[in-house]
């Protein structure tokens, strides 16, 4: 291991930090605009010029706010769970490639070649921290918010899960950075057309991939408990679900926590379905170190989109009943990401040849 | 006895679900660009903007004594007000005018006047009982403290609110 790599790496580590902690917070900016904007309102403007100082001034009062521990908490598993839901969503970004290359060296701090199950691994260790918190707070909604995501989160990983396979046939490996090079040479897949233009089968081949990107979607809006799917925080059911009994900054970094699992889920759905850094007509960074930044920048774009689609639907979809989200996930999202595969599976030797 | 509430048969669109979620999210992004445009009317934003030149000529806001053309204090503390007043908010010390004073007539002013404004309740039934018009509400709305004691409008501050009151009857003028 060179020095070179090191120093590369400890760089881009703290950069994609510095940049997901903004974005965590500017998000949580974003979805109060966005939803103000969605309900007629203007939303927070008092901070500084169009309210952009507001995160800092949440962040402060948040800081300020009593760090209550009740008495009949577990105090060691109480502490444990807000760090566990941050953790796992800032460390799975690690292997999605954020660009192509900056002056050589790969955009991707770690470019393991087990990629996407890197990110199922560590995305599912998120449940602990809704699990753990749930129940160290010794309080029943808290405790039937965890329950709730335990089950939600372990029954879409599964249509998670599968909803990817049909684009890891097509690419033939697991790792991202590879994902995306086949998008920049056969076109996005949500569109997958780029290529060979002529061959009916790629056309019938964006069916299957539509609905792959569909179910993975909307896997990833019931793994990042986010509104159609958010029972383990329903409010007007659960008084806050499993984060009733946190306050202050363990509470904020249970807010932090999910709004980085969204960018994070956001970063994936990019990489896997959107062509990640590549947009049709720019180059990558081996041209330049100015396309390399525009990489970077695309990548960040498409991810802010997809954030909006996160907020976009939030902010119109009411909330699943846990009966209906139960059978959705099992009937209807399993089964379809199964045949799905098959489809894709039957599709590709003709697409091969 | 149990009712059975007919469910409606949906069609297979409707049982899609995608068909009104796509709907939705059309509705929902239809509000979204229109106040991005600036085509939405949103709330007054408050401090900035305000409303105070529409106020209606019957606005009852902050009660407040007033001055007449001679800048006579126009209340005589015959304490009617503090009587009338519903939440009891008005507390008058009435004080003896001096014989060699212009309006010796009026024989009473009030030394201290004052209203709480944490009291008050905007009624108007000062204004209304007063046999001198010398209290009035203004159109003062945005009555703020920091203190409970900030809060008590002493007299001088309710002249300051109130000013001078042109066009009242002056029938002390002709008794001296």
């Amino acid at each position: 291991m060179d020095s070179f790599f090191v120093i590369t790496s400890l760089l881009k580590i703290v950069g994609i930090l510095v940049v997901i902690l903004t974005m965590v917070s500017y998000s949580v900016f974003a979805e109060r605009k966005v939803s103000a904007a969605i309900q007629d309102r203007l939303g927070p403007n008092r901070v500084g010029p169009a309210g952009l100082f507001q995160p800092i001034a949440d962040m402060f009062k948040l800081l300020l706010k009593e760090d209550f521990t009740p008495r009949a908490a577990n105090t060691f598993y109480y502490w444990l769970a807000p760090c566990l839901a941050v953790m796992p969503a800032i460390i799975t970004i690690a292997v999605v490639p954020f660009g192509s290359t900056l002056f050589g060296v790969p955009m991707v701090i770690a470019d393991v070649n087990v990629g996407i199950l890197f990110v199922f691994a560590i995305a599912s260790l998120g449940v602990y921290g809704i699990v753990i918190g749930g129940w160290a707070s010794n309080s029943k909604y808290p405790f039937l918010g965890g329950i709730r995501s335990s089950a939600q989160m372990l029954s879409y990983e599964l249509s998670l899960g599968l909803a990817v396979i049909p684009v890891f046939l097509l690419v033939g490996n697991l790792r991202l950075t590879t994902v995306v090079r086949y998008q920049v040479e056969h076109g996005w897949f949500i569109a997958p057309f780029v290529g060979d233009w002529a061959n009916p089968w790629k056309w019938l081949l964006a069916i299957p991939m539509l609905i792959s990107f569909l179910v993975f979607m909307i896997a990833i809006f019931a793994e990042t408990n986010r509104l159609p799917f958010d029972l383990p925080e329903a409010e007007q059911e659960l008084a806050g679900g499993y984060n009733t009994e946190y306050s202050s900054m363990k509470f904020a970094l249970y807010f932090l926590g999910e709004y980085a699992a969204m960018i994070t889920g956001s970063a994936v759905v990019v990489t896997l379905f959107f062509g990640g850094w590549y947009f049709p007509g720019i180059p990558d960074g081996s041209h330049g170190w100015i396309f390399g930044l525009i990489n970077i920048a695309v990548f960040f774009t498409k991810v802010a989109v997809v954030i909006f689609l996160f907020m976009w639907v939030r902010w119109t979809l009411p909330r699943f009943r846990y009966d209906q989200l139960m059978r959705l996930g099992w009937l209807f999202f399993f089964e379809i990401a199964l045949v799905n595969i098959f489809v894709v599976a039957a599709i590709l030797p003709f697409i091969r040849a | 006895m149990t009712i059975t509430v007919p469910r409606p048969k949906l069609n297979w669109r409707e049982r899609l679900y995608l068909p009104a979620i796509v709907t939705g999210l059309g509705i929902t992004l239809k509000h979204f660009k229109n106040l991005l445009l600036g085509r939405t009317k949103v709330t007054m934003q408050y401090p900035e903007q305000k409303w105070d030149g529409n106020l209606p000529d019957y606005y009852r806001g902050a009660p407040a004594l007033v001055r007449d053309e001679d800048g006579r204090v126009r209340c005589v503390a015959c304490q009617l007000c503090e009587f009338i007043c519903p939440p009891r908010a008005i507390k008058i010390i009435p004080g003896q005018i001096s014989s060699s004073d212009r309006f010796a007539k009026v024989e009473k002013y009030p030394e201290a006047f004052d209203i709480d404004m944490i009291r008050c309740i905007y009624c108007g039934m000062c204004e209304e009982v007063c046999p001198e018009q010398a209290i009035f509400l203004r159109k003062d709305y945005a009555i703020t403290g920091y203190t409970r004691a900030e809060m008590v409008h002493h007299k001088d501050k309710l002249l300051e609110i109130g000013g001078v009151m042109h066009g009242v009857v002056l029938k002390w003028n002709k008794k001296k």
